[in-house]
């Protein structure tokens, strides 16, 4: 087993025949334990990155690895066994709004076939570690959007992913929650989970101690470690 | 895969036999649940199905009582022996006073040569040509004998088996060419109801497939979530195929009630009827093994139908 968790060698993506490319001859590494931002202005290939690791598209070039595994390898009915690895977190919090917290946070669980009693204690502790213990009853829609954000992290970690990845988690957040949601990205981080997270929220995280990898038209325009090379705030803001 | 996700405790997860049983058992009650919550929708597919299924399955009760009818009416048949020339009038009278003996024999009549041909001659309209024969009468003596009633056929093949083995008798011969003829006809009907049958089953897959579509279109959202979380499409799939399998066994139990109940309302004019032919039939509804079809194809329609529907749509849902 390699120490990195994810490598991208020269990937390239491109959405149908025509048009522009989403990603351009990417190459980046990250090691395992690592917490890792991905900023960009909407349309740098974010979003596509982390799609291409979700396995939600494939890259129209080049070779990405997770864990060690070539995801050319992985056929399209093994999909759903590789994406139970990986804990995904969604700008748009994609929870089911006619489940209570807790039903929503144990579908990973009863997807893996756990024991009952494991689910009850399980999502009790994802629940407990982003600060909702208490809520499991409630129905997400009378949650605010904070609230709603850690469900959807706590279902993501509920399985004890290795590899955590967000796509711009604080999109919908105000500054308090989205310092919120992140400090509980560091918790996970802390205890050895590898997380990635998408995010053009660069104020925020440029006051956190982790890697920045900065997209700029598909290309890699920074990849080094904070403090060495400030990165400048493209033009528009909430772009 | 290259490992299983970290720190996956021991003893968290189940064998996965027990694992497979389990969530069958747990989206079984799931989906019955869900289904009870909205009564109304859910009964009115259930009758549409049920409708659907109880035409074939009333139709095949209509014939069984059809046949079991014609059947009760063999014991009004009468059988003609026709006698060896050689057999005396005194001879075939006798032979008369035996077979009224015997127990499966109601009534036997004899019928000379002349009465023979005396009746043909009137009935027939040959009579100026039967002249022309002269003193030669070509017509053998008949003894006429009527089983008794209600006979099984068995026994009445067997009574029959043992006329045509009389000495005395060149041919025995049931009267029952329109029972047959009426026999082909409900062979007819018999392969018509299953044609009908076949055709409805389509017409069942069809209405449980639109109505499990329509589920799958007001679950997309669940359904991209699922996919996006690793489900398998076993386990998206699944809660469709049980929702296919009650709307099937619902509509069966339908079937079963509006045929049960048909066959309940008739039987009071039919025993009527029957009274008035002496006859002691009685109506028959849905066995238990027609029971069990009926619902069993239910069943297995509707999971056809939604496995069919499911196959087709899931696919179109994709995460991204």
């Amino acid at each position: 087993m390699t120490d990195h968790i994810i490598q991208f060698h020269n990937v390239s993506h491109r959405y149908g025949d025509v048009g522009s490319p989403a990603l351009t001859d990417l190459s980046f590494t990250m090691k395992r334990g690592e917490m890792v931002f991905v900023t960009g202005a909407s349309g740098a290939g974010k979003s596509t990155l982390l799609r291409l690791i979700a396995l939600l598209a494939r890259p129209t070039r080049g070779q990405i690895i997770v864990n060690g595994v070539n995801l050319a390898s992985i056929r399209r009915s093994q999909v759903p066994l590789y994406r139970q690895q990986i804990g995904i977190v969604f700008q748009s919090f994609n929870l089911l709004n006619d489940r209570t917290v807790h039903d929503n946070v144990a579908l990973p669980l009863v997807i893996r076939g756990f024991r009952h009693d494991a689910i009850g204690r399980r999502v009790r502790a994802a629940l407990d570690s982003v600060g909702l213990l208490g809520k499991e009853k409630d129905y997400p829609l009378s949650l605010s959007g904070g609230e709603q954000q850690r469900v959807g992290i706590a279902r993501s970690i509920v399985t004890k992913p290795m590899l955590l990845i967000a796509d711009e988690p604080t999109g919908n957040l105000d500054p308090r929650l989205s310092r919120d949601v992140m400090q509980v990205f560091e918790r996970f981080n802390k205890v050895g989970v590898s997380v990635l997270v998408a995010t053009h929220a660069i104020d925020l995280i440029r006051q956190l101690p982790h890697r920045m990898v900065h997209l700029h038209h598909g290309r890699l325009r920074d990849d080094e470690p904070l403090g060495h090379a400030p990165v400048p705030v493209p033009g528009n803001p909430d772009g | 895969m290259a490992s299983a996700p970290a720190a996956e405790d021991k003893g968290a997860r189940l064998p996965w036999l027990r694992r497979w049983l389990l969530e069958h058992a747990r989206v079984l009650v799931a989906t019955l649940g869900r289904l009870s919550r909205e009564p109304v929708s859910t009964f009115l597919t259930a009758a549409v199905i049920g409708i659907t299924l109880a035409l074939p399955a009333g139709l095949h009760v209509l014939v069984q009582n059809i046949s079991a009818i014609s059947y009760s009416w063999e014991g009004t048949l009468q059988a003609s022996l026709f006698l060896e020339d050689a057999v005396t009038p005194e001879r075939g009278k006798a032979l008369v006073r035996e077979l009224e003996k015997r127990q499966d024999v109601a009534k036997a009549s004899y019928i000379s040569r002349e009465q023979s041909l005396a009746e043909f001659r009137e009935l027939s309209g040959f009579g100026e040509a039967l002249d022309l024969l002269a003193d030669i009468n070509p017509l053998p003596a008949v003894v006429v004998v009527t089983p008794q009633r209600n006979l099984p056929q068995e026994r009445t093949q067997a009574l029959m088996d043992a006329l045509a083995a009389l000495p005395e008798v060149e041919v025995a011969k049931l009267d029952q060419q329109w029972l047959e003829r009426l026999y082909a006809i409900l062979g007819i009907i018999e392969r018509a109801v299953l044609i009908i049958a076949a055709m409805l089953a389509l017409a069942v897959m069809v209405i449980i497939g639109n109505t499990i579509r329509l589920e799958i279109e007001g679950k997309r959202d669940e359904i991209i979530v699922m996919k996006l979380i690793g489900a398998p499409d076993s386990f998206i799939r699944r809660p469709f195929l049980y929702t296919g399998l009650w709307y099937g066994l619902a509509g069966g139990l339908v079937a079963w009630i509006f045929v049960t109940g048909a066959t309940w309302a008739l039987a009071g004019p039919a025993r009527r009827l029957a009274g008035l032919y002496e006859s002691s039939f009685a109506i028959v509804g849905l066995d238990a093994e027609a029971t069990l079809i009926v619902l069993a194809s239910g069943v297995a329609l509707g999971v056809l139908g939604s496995a069919w529907t499911v196959g087709r749509h899931l696919d179109r849902y994709e995460p991204g």
